[in-house]
């Protein structure tokens, strides 16, 4: 499914070199999730991917599904099935909630050739899928994010990404902030999602998402490279022991 | 504050002002031309013009002195330089000052008589002046019963009134809806008493000027304690080459009675510039409320700030009975120079006055528009919410008079201004002059500047939108407060043109 190699990556305005060489495969249908120290550059990999402007990638490649996705713009990535929730998700006064999931998922069909969803369709979608994520319909009429709490924002990034039903998801830190009962609601969001040919690379600090959700793969990144690889295992041994044993076993 | 009934914007509206945007193109989708045999007056402005204006519309003498006096006191007065927009010298005598489709000289006895051509033109813009016709009849099928809100149209055609619909069903409420020159000819006692007390012949340069050569515009008078049973809207079109267009409109909302009124421009593309200087007077009587909407969409002028319209307009509205209402909306998107400031005079106690501004402008745009509350009355209050959007090369000027006089006690005035700039080669200025010659009174003044913020951008590419439908999703975000002020069918036009004027301002 996302194929990445050897992605080294600069920022474009300090030619500080970020991304250091990663290599990484997510199969369709499975869970990698990554971990990491601080300034590790997890969230730059989700950007990246993603094509926000201010980076530069001075080689490797990235393939979604065998096309490059390097040279596409982020909303040709986005209909390619791409999807980030984001880890500080934005704000984006006086427009509702609703127009915006609805322009988004148009925006998507368009792009590839379908037919736009018809408002009752997309209204009785949004209804279902926003009450197993406990949305309330007050929410859904508020502007985007605005003056919502930080649970709340991350589980509009869950109903977004329910909405739009990519085929490669990137959660960046989606459990921060979250309560344990949110963190359930996600977690639930995020394992109907698996399966059908869909792959997800979830990035943590934390064991407790992925009690919820199971990762069949953990990588470790340390910067700007993934330094380690292992199964669910891995996740509890950086729970028990943190970072310096894995880091000084790599150097 | 107690406000008025704000209307909804229905969800999922920017997804159509989306489509709409991009079937549009990008083009400013009025600028074409009608091609019809037009009658002008001579190039030029003497009291000999003046006279002929006169003459053409058939006027009783009085009104020919009135303009007389108007046109002896512009010869005397200069053009106010104080505003923050730069144009090349206007030549007003190089100007034509009349224009007329010929067809329109024996003046059409209905709407069914008027010019197939200018009936098409009105057609192609999207204005209903069909609405008689089905009205009378002429039309099969009951589409008047599938729940459309009716709206009635003045259509002005360059200097003249092509058509009013809906005139008879207004005219069972005891509601004036027509053109100007008509209301000189049939209804001369409320002209008199109305016409210039509200915005005086001295008033100021274009003001001066309008009253000495306005060929038309329309007449409202809503008589004591009826509430207009349909929205009216004047559709004013511009199509003659290096005319002036001149209209005048007078609105007299009588004790308790309330109506809603719309006004819509276009003009054709042309690579000379050409001047609008209209003149609005608005007369609010006791307990009476008014509504005003303006979609201003003229010619902006090219890319590289070629033609486009000039426009200079006075709009005022007097609110002269105590608690009587004056909203003013407006959506500025068109012009290549915009020098407006839609105003209220508070006489009135506990009288109020709202502004909704939203002012874009594009490439070499350049907009000096704002408003003035004049508290006069007691208990009176005022509302500004203002929203300048920049692009291009655009200069965007937010100006605006709050005057709370030493009668107006305990009167209050809240503004909110906020401006935002896309890209970095745009500016937008806010000029706020506050006067408070009481101690009961407050003002508030609240301002923001931002810029179009690329997190917002790149978060709704990510989710599938592409660079314009971020912008125009982001910018309508912006002026939701003022787009919410709108009648639904305006609301809808003003989110597709904000759109559309902002095309090519990223990337
Ligand atoms: N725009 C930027 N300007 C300067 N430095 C940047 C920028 N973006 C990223 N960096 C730097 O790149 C490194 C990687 O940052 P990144 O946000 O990817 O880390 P992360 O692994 O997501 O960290 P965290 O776990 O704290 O979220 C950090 O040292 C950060 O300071
Ligand atoms: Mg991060």
């Amino acid at each position: 499914m996302l194929k990445i190699k050897d992605l080294r990556v600069n920022l474009e305005d300090e030619n500080k070199e970020i991304l250091k060489g990663v290599d990484l495969t997510v199969e369709a249908g499975k869970v990698h999730a990554i971990m990491g120290p601080n300034g590790s550059g997890k969230s730059t990999l989700s950007y990246v991917l993603s094509g926000k402007e201010g980076y530069e990638v001075i080689d490797g490649t990235v393939t979604l599904n065998d096309n490059d996705i390097l040279e596409m713009e982020p909303e040709e990535r986005a209909s390619a099935g791409l999807f980030l929730a984001f880890q500080y998700p934005v704000e984006i006064p006086g427009v509702g909630n609703m127009t915006f999931l609805r322009t988004a998922v148009n925006a998507q069909r368009k792009a590839r050739g379908e037919q736009e969803i018809s408002a009752t369709d997309f209204l009785k979608q949004v209804r279902e899928r926003a009450k197993s994520l406990q949305i309330d319909s007050e929410m859904l009429k508020r502007p985007v994010n605005v003056g919502f709490s930080g649970g709340e924002k991350k589980r509009n990034e869950i109903l977004q990404m329910a909405m739009l039903e990519p085929k490669m998801c990137i959660l960046d830190e989606t459990d921060s902030g979250l309560d344990v009962d949110a963190m359930k609601l996600v977690a639930k969001g995020v394992n109907s999602l698996r399966g059908a040919g869909r792959g997800f690379l979830v990035i943590t600090h934390y064991q407790r998402l992925l009690d919820h959700i199971k990762p069949d793969v953990v990588h470790i990144m340390a910067n700007g490279r993934i330094v380690k690889t292992g199964g669910p295992e891995l996740a509890l041994e950086v729970e028990n022991n943190g970072y310096s044993e894995i880091l000084s076993e790599v150097a | 504050m107690a406000s008025f009934e704000s209307v909804e914007v229905k969800e999922g509206v920017d997804q159509e002002t989306v489509d709409a945007v991009r079937d549009v193109g990008g083009a400013y989708k009025y600028g074409w031309e009608t091609d019809i045999e037009m009658e002008y007056a001579p190039k030029g402005l003497n009291t000999d013009i003046v006279k002929l204006i006169s003459g053409k519309n058939e006027e009783p003498e009085w009104m020919t002195e009135w303009r007389i006096k108007a046109f002896n006191r512009w010869g005397k007065i200069g053009e106010p330089k104080w505003s923050m927009v730069n144009y090349p010298e206007i030549d007003f005598q190089d100007q034509y000052y009349y224009a007329r489709p010929k067809s329109m000289v024996e003046k059409p006895k209905s709407l069914d008589e008027v010019d197939p051509k200018l009936l098409a033109t009105y057609d192609k813009l999207g204005i209903p002046l069909k609405e008689q016709m089905l009205l009378a009849g002429v039309e099969a099928g009951n589409d008047a019963e599938q729940g459309e809100r009716k709206v009635a149209v003045d259509a002005v055609f360059d200097s003249v009134s092509v058509g009013t619909t809906f005139q008879k069903e207004l005219k069972n409420a005891g509601v004036i809806f027509c053109s100007i020159s008509e209301a000189i000819k049939e209804h001369p006692d409320l002209v008199k008493k109305y016409l210039g007390s509200v915005v005086p012949i001295t008033d100021n340069y274009y003001a001066t000027l309008n009253s000495a050569v306005f060929s038309d515009g329309s007449f409202v008078y809503i008589p004591p304690g009826v509430r207009c049973p349909m929205e009216l809207s004047t559709y004013f079109r511009i199509n003659a080459e290096n005319t002036g267009q001149f209209e005048r409109t007078l609105i007299i909302a009588d004790k308790g009675s309330y109506v809603s009124y719309l006004e819509g421009c276009t003009a054709p593309k042309r690579d000379t510039a050409q001047l609008h200087a209209a003149v609005v007077e608005i007369v609010v009587e006791e307990d009476a409320e008014v509504k005003y909407s303006t979609v201003q969409n003229w010619f902006p002028g090219d890319e590289d700030g070629n033609g486009g319209i000039y426009n200079f307009v006075t709009k005022r509205a007097d609110c002269r009975g105590d608690r009587s209402k004056v909203m003013w909306t407006q959506v500025e998107t068109g012009s290549a120079v915009t020098w407006k400031y839609p105003s209220c005079i508070l006489r009135g106690n506990e009288s109020q006055g709202e502004f909704y501004s939203i002012a874009i402008t594009n490439n070499h745009q350049q907009a000096d528009t704002g408003t003035k509350m004049v508290h006069l009355g007691k208990n009176s209050k005022s509302r500004i919410v203002s929203k300048g959007i920049s692009a291009g090369f655009a200069q965007n000027t937010y100006r605006g008079l709050v005057s709370m006089h030493p009668k107006a006690k305990n009167s209050r005035n809240y503004t909110q201004c906020d401006s935002l700039l896309i890209g970095d080669k745009c500016g937008a200025h806010t000029v706020p002059y506050i006067e408070v010659k009481n101690n009961s009174s407050r003002v508030e003044h609240e301002a923001t500047t931002s810029k179009v913020d690329d997190d917002q951008l790149f978060y709704c590419r990510q989710r599938g939108m592409d660079e314009e439908e971020a912008v125009a999703l982001v910018v309508n975000g912006f002026c939701k407060d003022v787009l919410q002020a709108l009648p639904m069918e305006f609301a809808m036009e003003a989110q597709q043109l904000v759109a559309i004027s902002l095309e090519g301002s990223v990337g």
